[in-house]
């Protein structure tokens, strides 16, 4: 009930030679988005702050992947991993960031505000912890529509400290409304520690005492993230009340922008090798057949491709595009 | 602008025969368009108690449900959040507030979520969302139940803003409030729940961006926001009085604002004042005026006006509330001193005063 550390998951958990390569393909294509808008950014096409998910792959790409196509996910502002995990469209994606009129929020939203409705992926925003109760509502209207679909509630460890958050398990628990809430903790609020924000770091404990079932998951294993997300979404479309996995994840890169910040001094970066020597891409990767492999890697590298032509092509908005959508006709 | 005048008038007389009171007009238009519409439904703290806000909540549990009345904790940041999600999943929340006050701890999922969402994720979702609020005066409500905040929800963009005067308004703003596919901040006020006004029982939506002209008359005019319309109305008593013909209007909406009604009435009688239910500093009173200006020039008039709370906090001892609202004594005085500034100071007799608020406005509508 109140756990300290990680939750052993039920036996050996491992996934059939579909999901892994699945998984890997989710990974890679993660993280090769990524470094392809890194690679990009310094020529200013991008008109966007960019939040990279490099590092935290694994969490989108393991919760993702056991989902229905009709359960709903609410990414974060670093959000590039769920929009893409869930099938959100690349090209969309990626002329959103462009500020092209092709982008799936019109170029209206740029890379924090991602959306994807037709995949049943929530926009997000760029004030912390915001879509967790929009997540909640959701689940109330999946709740009352009765067909087993179920809403995902992504969110970092700064937003754990937010009143809303805990207005929301409380809510979710006291109406059994079918929600993951899923803390992606990379250990940092922008450059600020969880030492300097963090009473205790028994978050799990905490968020226990709503009845809500816990799990920790502290080595980034994307296959024991699936495996909870497999167990969980079926517990709770069967009626059980909401489940809460905290993730710890390194973030690669600086909190905004295409770069490194090691030399700034608030983190080490020994711990960006250790994570590295645990990359959950070269893992995965590592046990796909190496010319199955060859070919998913060159299948994204035709898919990224595409999407950066297909921003480049697109347009931007009309000067008549700044007064549409102010309101809803 | 004459085309927009035609608009503004009066609607088709309702039958006479029946009479709501402003309340049951509220829980009128909510149980019809919930038996109406499956995805309306409607929570907050306290809808399903033995007051049930008021009586604007009563019996629609018991008729429609648990699932779709219901009670919420005091976390009011996230019920909005609920709201918002819902409303963006297809249902038609209504969310209730016994104080407007109590929307300072929505703020940031109204204006960064509810306002924006349409726009910020280029037109993928709808937040067909009624936040209702109640404003608070007298019997001590004091700093924390008595505020009109609606100026604050009018500055940002993606909210619309109703306040209507009377129940004949209120059950046709709150219909067409429930089948508005924006986020609508409806204001209320405590003080209007009691009044009685001709409420035809067919279901009706008042359209948004249409003034009200509640008493014509050629010497100024005079716009009243909620409650501070009935205000307007009893000064309007107090003034023909003394000979003066005040034009009364009740904006309804104040985003979308309907400036062509109050500009045109304000362009003949040449005089305008403006009577907030609110502080004036940034408000909608400030608002109107500008309006008005802009569109008929500097020159046009003789003379402006703007009443409001007192730029203070709003205290609860009697002796210094009633110094705290502009009242049917003091607009007339202050109308009475734009239309005649050369002539003696001139206010109400205080029997005559004391009367006014037997007034109630019976329409037309």
């Amino acid at each position: 009930m109140a756990p300290q550390g990680d939750v052993p998951l039920q036996g050996n958990v491992d996934v059939d030679a579909g999901t892994l390569e699945r998984l890997y393909r989710g990974l890679r294509r993660i993280r090769r988005v990524e470094e392809e808008v890194a690679r990009l950014y310094p020529s200013d096409k991008i008109k966007s702050p960019v939040h990279l998910s490099i590092g935290q792959e694994a969490i989108a790409v393991g919760v993702c992947d056991p989902l229905r196509a009709d359960d709903v996910v609410a990414p974060t502002y670093r959000g590039h991993a769920a929009y893409l995990a869930k099938g959100g469209d690349l090209n969309g994606m990626m002329a959103e960031l462009y500020g092209k009129v092709g982008g799936c929020a019109r170029g209206k939203g740029g890379s924090m505000h991602l959306i994807g409705m037709e995949r049943f992926i929530l926009g997000a925003s760029a004030v912390v912890g915001t879509t967790i109760p929009l997540a909640l509502g959701f689940a109330l209207a999946l709740k009352r529509e009765g067909k087993g679909r179920i809403a995902v509630a992504f969110f970092g460890d700064g937003a754990t400290e937010e009143g809303v958050f805990y207005e929301s398990l409380n809510f979710a628990a006291l109406h059994r409304l079918p929600l993951l809430f899923v803390c992606e903790n990379n250990f940092f609020a922008i450059h600020t520690p969880l030492e300097k924000r963090w009473a205790t770091d028994r978050l799990c404990e905490r968020v226990a005492t709503y009845d809500i079932p816990t799990t920790k998951i502290s080595d980034g294993d994307v296959i024991k993230i699936h495996a909870w997300t497999t167990e969980s979404a079926a517990a709770l479309r069967t009626g059980a009340g909401p489940r809460f996995l905290e993730c710890h994840a390194w973030r690669w890169r600086e909190h905004v922008g295409p770069g490194e910040d090691y030399d700034a001094g608030y983190r080490a970066r020994a711990d960006l090798a250790a994570w590295q020597q645990n990359d959950p891409v070269e893992r995965i990767g590592g046990r796909i057949a190496a010319p199955v492999r060859a070919a998913v890697d060159a299948a994204i590298e035709r898919e990224i491709a595409d999407a950066v032509a297909f921003a480049e092509a697109s347009p931007f908005p009309d000067a008549e595009e700044l007064t549409a959508h102010v309101f809803a006709e | 602008m004459s085309s927009r005048s035609e608009a503004a008038a009066p609607l088709r007389a309702a039958a006479p025969e029946r009479r709501l009171r402003y309340v049951e007009a509220l829980n009128e238009a909510v149980a019809q368009e919930m038996a109406r519409d499956p995805r309306v439904f409607i929570f907050g703290l306290d809808v399903d108690d033995h007051k049930g806000i008021q009586g604007s909540t009563v019996g629609l549990q018991q008729r429609f449900g648990r699932d779709r009345v219901f009670n919420t904790p005091l976390s009011e940041d996230a019920m909005t959040g609920v709201a918002i999600g819902a409303a963006m999943a297809g249902m038609r929340p209504i969310h209730v507030h016994i104080r407007m006050d109590f929307l300072m701890l929505c703020m940031n999922q109204l204006v960064n979520m509810a306002a924006k969402a349409h726009y910020m994720y280029g037109g993928a979702v709808k937040v067909p969302l009624v936040v209702r609020s109640m404003i608070g005066k007298s019997w001590g409500q004091g700093a924390q139940h008595s505020q009109g905040l609606h100026a604050m929800f009018m500055h940002v963009p993606g909210l619309k803003v109703v306040a209507p005067s009377n129940a004949h308004d209120a059950k046709g703003c709150l219909i067409a409030a429930i089948r508005d596919d924006n986020p609508v901040i409806f204001v209320e006020h405590r003080l209007l729940y009691g009044t009685e006004a001709a409420v035809p029982e067919v279901p009706y939506a008042t359209p948004f961006g249409q003034a009200r002209i509640m008493g014509r008359g050629d010497d100024i005019t005079i716009v009243g926001i909620s409650n501070m319309a009935v205000e307007c109305l009893r000064a309007r008593e107090l003034l023909s009085a003394a000979g003066i013909a005040a034009e009364i209007i009740d904006p309804i909406s104040l985003v979308p604002l309907d400036i062509e009604t109050i500009a045109a009435s304000a362009r003949r009688t040449g005089r305008l004042l403006v009577v907030d239910n609110a502080w004036m500093t940034c408000g909608a009173s400030a608002e109107i005026v500008a309006r008005v200006l802009e569109r008929l020039g500097t020159r046009a008039l003789q003379s402006v006006g703007r009443m409001g709370f007192a730029p203070t906090t709003c205290p609860t001892t009697p002796a210094l509330e009633r110094e705290f609202y502009p009242n049917p004594a003091t607009i007339a005085e202050r109308a009475h001193l734009l239309v005649r500034p050369d002539a003696p100071a001139w206010r109400p007799a205080a029997e005559d005063a004391a009367l006014a608020y037997q007034l109630q406005f019976r329409g037309p509508f």
